[in-house]
């Protein structure tokens, strides 16, 4: 992940990264804390040594291919509440993904990505 | 200075994904189904690779991949079997990572039909990582008990087989078949489960031609 942000920061001649926002899926499998801690390591002494660490959780959310219909599930448990189908397609829950980052540059404002 | 946010929606463990998908094309293209063995320590990995060495002796080429912590002794479990075997010791690190397949991926022989590919003992962290593999599979021993799957949920939701192992030890211990296996399935609609004992012998044939299959199927579809 820090290479990506350093790279980002690169392009964007960034002079310092001061927020990251990722999204981390209920059944991703990370720890929120250790990911924090490791993130906090990693940032002293580059640019993003500031960066504020931003999670968003997206719930265990499956959706159904007989009836459409879409349902969060807590105890990760894959069967419509609609029609009882156990024939699903996760479509939240396993992500593990950098939304966005928080930067300052010398660059004029709307200036092109 | 100018403030500006860049929108990035980039998956944080994308080169393990991309370095997974070239190993998935380059076993395909060789015709070998690859497949990522989960469990728990001493769920009986090594064990039933070392049965399934004896029963696929002259019928399938096999060759196998360990995955360990520290130490050679599982690869030279298979070795004894006369099955080619690299043994990959992390070093501390809980779970196989695709580059370290990528690695030995040159070595392995390329007339061969199965790669087992052993992950490190946890039935967590190896979950998460995309390997390459055609068909990941995730044993649970009569030991370790029958109400594992909703307490590590993502090793079952990511597999497509369950093999419920060590099934010689049921008559000494308190493990229902049907729950582990009705658990496992609300968590996976789509698991193919198997119920098995590498040392007494059962389910091992029916497991056996669902791997034959199950390459048949996975490599016509790629």
């Amino acid at each position: 992940m820090f290479e990506t942000l350093l790279e980002q920061a690169r392009v964007h001649k960034a002079k310092r990264i001061t927020g990251v926002k990722i999204q981390v899926g209920a059944l991703a499998g990370v720890v929120p804390e250790l990911l924090e801690s490791a993130f906090d390591a990693y940032k002293k002494g580059t640019i993003a040594a500031d960066a504020v660490l931003t999670m968003v959780k997206p719930p265990f959310t499956v959706r159904c291919r007989s009836c459409g219909n879409e349902s969060v599930r807590d105890d990760f448990v894959q069967v419509c509440p609609a029609c009882a189908s156990t024939d699903l397609e996760i479509i939240h829950g396993l992500e593990l993904i950098l939304e966005k980052i928080e930067m300052e540059t010398d660059e004029p404002p709307g200036a092109p990505d | 200075m100018t403030k500006k946010d860049v929108f990035v929606l980039q998956d944080i463990l994308l080169s393990n994904a991309q370095t997974a998908a070239a190993i998935r094309r380059e076993l395909e293209s060789r015709h070998i189904l690859a497949v990522n063995l989960l469990s728990s320590p001493g769920a009986g990995k090594t064990t039933l690779l070392e049965a399934m060495a004896d029963r696929l002796r002259g019928k399938a080429r096999i060759a196998v991949i360990e995955g360990d912590i520290e130490t050679e002794r599982d690869a030279e479990r298979i070795r004894a079997k006369g099955v080619p075997a690299w043994q990959i010791t992390t070093g501390g690190a809980c779970h196989l990572e695709a580059k370290m397949i990528g690695k030995v991926l040159p070595d392995i022989p390329t007339d061969i039909d199965f790669l087992f590919i052993e992950n490190v003992g946890n039935l967590v962290c190896p979950a998460g990582y995309d390997l390459g593999e055609g068909l990941r599979v995730v044993l649970l021993s009569t030991p370790e008990g029958d109400d594992k799957p909703k307490k590590y949920p993502k090793a079952f939701t990511t597999a497509d087989v369950l093999l419920l192992s060590k099934s010689d030890l049921r008559p000494h211990l308190p493990f229902d078949v049907e729950k582990a296996k009705a658990e496992a399935l609300s968590l996976n609609p789509k698991l193919r489960v198997f119920v098995i004992s590498s040392v007494a012998g059962e389910g091992l044939e029916e497991w056996i031609d669902f791997l034959f299959q199950a390459r048949q199927e996975i490599l016509s579809r790629a």
